[in-house]
């Protein structure tokens, strides 16, 4: 059933595949200093490293934008499709062939805009498409307009007034819709992006993995605070599992929650102790929805890490073993007494 | 004088072979409707009462009529629910044009129903629901059946409430429960109306109430109730027979258009080898599709209740590209948001079905009414160059034989198809003579596994380009919505190379018209008109032209299956004609389209209020182009 993955534990054959064997024979042509770069040098790090699935069961499909010209760069089996509709269509792909590793590289136009109501299903279906998210908060190959997580007051050519908008959280709508997997990180960061990718292949349902991604062009700097070396390390929170919630340069900020209220405290400053700081909890939603919410507040670090990861059935199988049940418990699978139906009559 | 064999399988079982003096006079064929209120149980008695005559042997085509408001209030006019059957002995190509005998439960089922019934027809009316309050329901001033407005009709006023609750007396069950067999009683005076054994429902409520000896009983009672109300009370002077059919030997089923289309797919998705995935969104009037194929899953077929409509198509190409059989079903409304998918399952050259049961449109339109007025839609509402195969089917069962064609096209071809159905044939149901798979035509579908000399968009000798399933070995490789480079499939916006693969794709599909059969005519092939039909009109066209070479006149027609490409020889069959008259319910679509393909000028005739055409509304249009 979960041939896409045991596969991938047992299968040797295709040990020592490189980067390479995962890069295409097509030019890369998005923006030089474009943050996609890192995402697919990353993937391509990071898929020989899956234990050796053998590079055919990978299917890559994308939607319009950018970051969907992903696939035609991935020597695997793609699908540049149309706007919004990458999830469905993957969906569509892996329902009928579960054993196959099925990606979606997607943005937040594509995603989170036009394809909004595919992607809520695709989480409540929690179907095993791994979603990578490149949001970069502007609307890049139309050149420039306001997206839906741009800013409230954010000028683009849209919106020369600033965006009366308020921007979607990814994260927060992925854990409304039960989501059992999800998780942010930055083109910045190429370890913890590597690090992501390989959970997000290992968890069993519908994966959402955002990446904070930089638009050289029409959104340059948008991450500035979480990548700028003076910055970053005040502003960024990494969370994982059993781990304390604590950052800083000099790893001295905890988060510890005041009632159901997050807080930074200093964990140095003889009031609270490293004691005092919330252990992070991936499995527990409630944890997961609270952290979410930093992102909103600029009195708090940018989350990234995983949010919440947790087993949910998954909709492929159910639809599989359905079949399977249906198919044992009959006697007569011939597609002639289909035909011949239950209330036929003969003439003669 | 009745015959006597007819008489045999009319009257199997001597308690249904009466006392009646009622004198039984052989007919033809019969239109019959049944009508009340949404929740008497019309539609059971109509299914009841064409099963039972299927299974005797007649031929037949029904129609159910349903209200589109799910529960109506009780005794409205818009809440009258029909069903028409139309049976005979000779070959039936419509659901009946007008009603020999009306089952009217009430006021208001008379009243919406009246219009269809034939000078002198039968009225079978539930006199006990002619109260106050149902006449004022049905907008009645008067009551009908006292104010001689019904002159001209055969009515007869039967008790059929009082009457039932009679004979359940002594069984003490809830007065809603005993009322709610009152249909049954009906049903009983029609079966010895037709002079036929009542055996074969008396025999399903066995079946049907296997868990409950009571309600076996009371259904059962009152069934025999009604026949034998018609055999004893001597209001009827008359009851009819029509003969059986001389049908071909073999097994059959009755089927409507839409479980056609899913047993089609089915069927044609064992034959390709191909495991069938059905993306679809709930819309009147092709849900049933969906429904159908939800149940289908021991054959392995999967069914993905999508979030929208374009979900529902997305989620199928996504299936194709995933080496199986996509498909999605869906109406004029849901078409609309398909359209992009369409063209890019057109770019990415991978076999698609696309069911499209037509309702009135446009917008919301009219969801329960019928109509043929997305020809236009499916032949070119697509951005760019984008031809698409369409299909239509004309009758219930050759939805059927629609489905199974649109699949070998499909992949043979590695196509999308569109398959054009209505909600005239989708509802509409007639016997079918069932099919092996060992009939269907060959349709394996090939998957390229080789990898020397592989590229995505290299081309055989039907120019198809090959179908690899994701998971082959050596073959991975991209395609998309962008115009591609021939042969190598990568993006490419070349002048040149676009005008070439514009001009592939266009001849790809003109070329499945050698594939395909050849328009026929029925009649003579040549004289002053051919009536051109296409859809659920062909039946109706069909009985026009039977109709009028019956009285004499010369005329032929054809109906046309094959919409895009059409058979080749359809210009040359049509320019044999001096007129050609083209019936369709729309503004002429097939008009226009004919004449800008053969600068040939057809008579367009066209309506549009959400209901077929009658035969006799054609006869009538021939005749008055003929002059006779």
């Amino acid at each position: 059933m979960d041939e896409s993955k045991i596969i991938a534990q047992i299968d040797k054959t295709d040990a020592g595949l490189t980067s390479k064997d995962f890069t295409s024979d097509r030019d890369v042509r998005w923006c030089p200093g474009c943050g996609d770069y890192s995402v697919l040098a990353q993937v391509q790090r990071t898929f020989p490293q899956l234990i050796g699935i053998p590079k055919e069961r990978f299917v890559f499909i994308s939607g319009i934008g950018c970051s969907s010209r992903f696939p035609y760069y991935m020597n695997t089996y793609g699908f540049h499709t149309i706007h919004g509709r990458a999830s469905a269509i993957a969906s569509g792909v892996k329902c009928l062939n579960p054993n196959l590793s099925v990606w979606v590289a997607t943005g937040d136009g594509d995603l989170l805009s036009i394809g909004g109501n595919h992607f809520i299903h695709l989480l409540r279906r929690n179907i095993d498409v791994n979603i990578l998210l490149f949001n970069n908060r502007i609307y890049g190959l139309t050149k420039g307009q306001a997206s839906p997580t741009s800013e409230h007051g954010k000028i683009t050519k849209t919106t020369p007034y600033g965006s009366i908008e308020y921007p979607i959280n990814p994260v927060s709508i992925a854990l409304g819709m039960e989501g059992s997997f999800i998780a942010r990180t930055m083109d910045r960061d190429p370890k913890h992006l590597q690090e992501m990718i390989l959970r997000c292949f290992n968890h069993f349902g519908t994966t959402l993995l955002e990446v904070l991604q930089n638009c050289v062009i029409f959104n340059d700097g948008a991450y500035n605070l979480y990548t700028d070396k003076a910055t970053r390390d005040d502003n960024v929170l990494y969370i994982e599992h059993g781990k304390p919630l604590i950052f800083g340069k000099n790893k001295d900020k905890g988060i510890k929650l005041d009632g159901w209220k997050p807080i930074v405290i200093d964990i140095n400053d003889g009031k609270n102790s490293i004691n005092d700081v919330l252990v992070y909890d991936e499995t527990s939603k409630d944890l997961a929805f609270i952290i979410s919410s930093f992102s909103d507040n600029p009195l708090l670090p940018m989350p990234l890490g995983v949010f919440l990861a947790r087993s949910r059935n998954r909709y492929e199988v159910e639809m599989e073993n359905q079949i399977e049940e249906a198919k044992k418990k009959s006697t007569d699978l011939s597609i002639d007494e289909l035909l011949k139906g239950t209330s036929s009559w003969e003439i003669s | 004088m009745e015959d006597k064999t007819d008489f045999e399988t009319d009257i199997t079982n001597l308690e249904f072979n009466g006392n009646s003096k009622a004198e039984v006079k052989p007919v033809e064929e019969v239109t019959i409707r049944f009508a009340g209120d949404s929740g008497d149980g019309m539609q059971l008695t109509g299914t009841q009462f064409s099963d039972a005559l299927a299974s005797y042997g007649l031929e037949l085509g029904t129609l159910p009529d349903y209200p589109a408001d799910i529960r109506a209030p009780a005794g409205s006019l818009y809440g009258v629910s029909g069903y028409t059957i139309h049976f005979s002995s000779h070959e039936v190509h419509t659901p009946g044009d007008q009603v020999d005998v009306l089952v009217a439960m009430n006021p208001a089922a008379m009243k919406v129903n009246l219009k269809d019934l034939k000078k002198n027809g039968i009225v079978i009316t539930n006199i006990d629901a002619f109260d106050k309050k149902n006449l004022e329901l049905a907008e009645y001033k008067e009551n009908p059946l006292e104010d001689g407005s019904l002159e001209g009709y055969n009515i007869y006023e039967v008790p059929i409430t009082k009457s039932t609750l009679e004979v359940l007396k002594d069984l003490n069950l809830p007065q809603k429960t005993a009322l709610k067999c009152r249909n049954f009683f009906a049903l009983g005076v029609v079966y010895w109306l037709y002079n036929k054994s009542p055996e074969f429902t008396l025999n399903w409520i066995t079946d049907k109430f296997s868990k409950s000896p009571e309600l076996i009983e009371a259904n059962s009672r009152v069934l025999k109730a009604g026949y034998y109300y018609g055999d004893t009370t001597e209001m009827f002077t008359t009851r009819f027979s029509v003969k059986s059919a001389s049908l071909p030997k073999g097994t059959y089923r009755n089927l409507n258009g839409n479980e056609a289309i899913a047993l089609g797919l089915a069927a044609a998705s064992a034959k390709s080898g191909l495991q069938l995935f059905l993306g679809s969104y709930p819309i009147t009037p092709a849900t049933e599709i969906l429904q159908t194929l939800s149940k289908y899953k021991k054959y392995g077929v999967k069914t993905f209740q999508a979030e929208d409509e374009i979900a529902g198509i997305c989620t199928a190409i996504g299936a194709s590209f995933a080496g199986g059989l996509g498909a999605t079903s869906t109406s004029g409304p849901g078409m609309a948001l398909k359209t992009e998918a369409i063209g890019l399952a057109v770019m990415a050259e991978l076999p698609l079905i696309i069911v499209n049961v037509q309702r009135g449109g446009p917008s919301t339109g009219l969801p329960t009414k019928t109509e043929q007025s997305d020809l236009f839609q499916a032949l070119y509402g697509r951005n760019g160059e984008c031809p698409v195969p369409v299909l239509a089917a004309s009758s219930p069962t050759d939805c059927f034989e629609l489905a199974v064609e649109a699949v070998r096209i499909a992949v043979k071809y590695m196509t999308p198809v569109i398959i054009l159905s209505d909600g005239y044939i989708a509802q509409g149901m007639e016997p079918w003579k069932v099919v092996k798979l060992s009939d269907l035509p060959e349709m394996k579908a090939i998957f390229r596994t080789e990898k020397d000399g592989f590229f995505p968009y290299a081309r055989n000798e039907f120019l198809s380009r090959p179908w690899v399933k994701p998971g082959t070995k050596g073959l991975e490789h991209r395609i998309g919505g962008l115009e591609k480079q021939t042969v190598t499939g990568n993006v490419s916006y070349e002048p040149d190379n676009h005008n070439l693969m514009t001009n592939l794709r266009a001849k790809k599909i003109k070329r499945i018209e050698f594939d395909i059969p050849e328009l026929e005519v029925v009649g003579e092939k040549s004289g002053e008109l051919i009536v051109l039909a296409w859809g659920s009109t062909g039946g109706a066209a069909a009985t026009a032209v039977e109709n009028l070479i019956a009285k004499g006149i010369n005329v032929s027609y054809a109906v046309l299956k094959y919409m895009f490409p059409m058979p080749r020889n359809t210009h040359n069959v049509l320019k044999q004609f001096k007129k050609v008259l083209i019936p369709e319910v729309n503004l002429g679509q097939l008009s226009k389209l004919i004449r800008a393909e053969f600068l040939i000028d057809p008579i367009a005739f066209n309506k549009v209020k959400g209901l077929p055409f009658k035969s006799f509304e054609i006869e009538r249009k021939v005749e008055e182009i003929l002059k006779v």
